[in-house]
């Protein structure tokens, strides 16, 4: 499948199945888009009719026989992969990643806040280092031969559970010889609880930390409320300010925001996190049900795709003036991403990953949590529904129906089944404003990967 | 070429033949934890 977009002169010829990314002027991409595999060695006629007021026919000639050596060379009009249900296991996949929920409190009340307001609706609660024990244990005894092992410290606000967090970690380390496992361990917090103590501990200890912030002052308060309803910027930015700058810059941080209805106009907010000297961002739609006055809704696409668009503006022009940042959802690898196997089942949720609740439940993911249909267990009485595990380790975009016609899919690996499931009450029911929005910047990513090679060619002129 | 550039070859299928080995990081453990990517994640096995 061919997927064409042109941006700003630029004309983009996607073949998703390869991967392959081509560039072409506009008679070759017009030419693409009349043709349709299996390609002849000449031109054929219907589609140099539909072209030939627009070109002469030396020019349609040409550009079909470039065309064509791209599709002979398996670059174009390729057929998708359907080697997948050999390569993968599609049942006992090992668990290697755990969402570990250390805190269902939290010291602030988001307005938007999936986990209502900290809790999930289960219960205001800590994680006792018992049950985070067993928690890795059960990733040990879960992860078969795979050495590298992730811990998120989630919440709720994590922070709030510090000394679970640091008794894990230790833990944890402790057995990675014995077992041969490599933890990497990481904490998404809002930064409220940031002291000299934990910022070095967060420092010292964990690969990623993502910092929770929406942006501009009036726009993170007006959701990112403290429990006595005051906003919580002024608290937190110079806390993540001093974070970020004493941090190793060979490890990972984030500093990453919601954008609701309010602020459609959210480079504003890409732009006062720069202000703030912070260049590792990420930015995602908030997903809330349409009826809540935040949420992203059908009629507001087409502003949100201005602003992508505006982004991808603003990053080659500070580029130019060499204050390069990241833009996690444009981040793409062409050339060295993940396997064709990663890509055909997507994030992991309910197999490789699971998410650990302070009373030891064990579900498919961070937002499944509260669902109770979707308990996979319990570390406590050490159950494991392996049918149910097995139930996600099977869903992939061939069995997600809707995915199959689309050319984004090796790109997002078949969406969110938590949204799915929240917003359709189907796990396999793609969430069509997610896509919407996912495609949008894929091909921003695209875009900005050949407007940058581009560029190159220019200056090398 | 005159009509075309390649930005970028075909390199999944061949990434079949190497992967699969799980060992890459899980995408919501980075920096989403509501809109899944997965074409940024960063391949572990470059054998």
């Amino acid at each position: 499948m061919v997927h064409r977009f042109s941006k700003k002169d630029v004309n983009i010829l996607v073949d998703s199945a390869s991967g392959a990314v081509h560039l072409a002027d506009k008679a070759a991409y017009d030419l693409c888009g009349v043709l349709s595999p299996p390609l002849p060695k000449d031109c054929p006629e219907s589609a140099r009719k539909k072209l030939s007021e627009h070109y002469s026919d030396e020019e349609i000639l040409e550009a079909y026989q470039e065309l064509y050596s791209l599709y002979k060379a398996g670059e174009l009009f390729t057929s998708d992969y359907d080697g997948a249900e050999t390569k993968m296991s599609l049942s006992g996949a090992p668990v290697k990643a755990l969402c570990l929920n250390v805190s269902h409190d939290c010291n602030l009340r988001c307005e938007y806040c999936f986990a209502k307001t900290g809790d999930f609706g289960t219960g205001r609660r800590i994680m006792d280092f018992d049950t985070a024990k067993k928690a890795v244990d059960f990733v040990i005894k879960h992860s078969g031969k795979r050495r590298n092992i992730e811990i998120d410290f989630f919440g709720g606000e994590p922070l709030m559970a510090f000394d679970t967090v640091k008794r894990t970690v230790d833990y944890a380390k402790g057995l990675e010889e014995k077992h041969n496992k490599n933890f990497r361990f990481t904490i998404t917090t809002n930064g409220l609880l940031l002291n000299d103590e934990i910022t070095e501990y967060i420092n010292r200890e964990m690969s990623n930390v993502v910092l929770s912030l929406d942006g501009r002052k009036e726009i993170n308060d007006h959701v990112r409320k403290t429990i006595v309803g005051t906003g919580c910027y002024d608290a937190i930015v110079p806390k993540m300010k001093r974070l970020v700058r004493l941090r190793d810059n060979k490890k990972d941080y984030y500093v990453r925001g919601t954008f609701t209805k309010n602020n459609p106009d959210f480079c504003e907010d890409i732009k006062e996190m720069l202000d703030c000297g912070f260049t590792n961002l990420s930015l995602e739609p908030v997903v809330l049900k349409k009826e809540n006055p935040l949420s992203i809704t059908k009629e507001d696409l087409s502003r949100v795709f201005e602003e992508y668009d505006r982004l991808c503006d603003l990053i080659l022009e500070r580029e130019k003036e060499g204050q390069n940042f990241e833009f996690f959802h444009f981040m793409i690898d062409l050339e060295q991403g993940p396997c064709i196997l990663k890509r055909l089942r997507g994030c992991g949720a309910g197999f490789e990953y699971v998410a650990v609740t302070p009373e030891g439940d064990i579900y498919p993911c961070h937002q499944f949590v509260g669902m109770d249909e979707f308990i996979l267990g319990n570390l406590n009485d050490g159950t494991f529904d392996v049918s149910l595990s097995d139930r996600f380790a099977a869903i992939n975009f061939y069995t997600r129906k809707d995915c199959l016609n689309c050319w984004a899919k090796y790109y997002c690996g078949g969406g969110c089944s938590a949204a799915n499931q929240s917003m359709n009450n189907d796990l396999l029911q793609p969430y069509e404003l997610g896509c919407e929005l996912e495609r949008k910047r894929v091909e921003c990513a695209i875009y900005l990967k050949a407007r940058r090679m581009l560029d190159l060619q220019t200056d090398s002129n | 070429m005159k009509h075309l550039k390649t930005l970028s070859g075909a390199t999944l299928k061949a990434s079949a033949e190497k992967g699969g080995c799980g060992e890459c990081q899980t995408s919501c453990q980075s920096a989403c934890k509501t809109s899944c990517t997965v074409a940024n994640q960063k391949c572990e096995n470059k054998k």
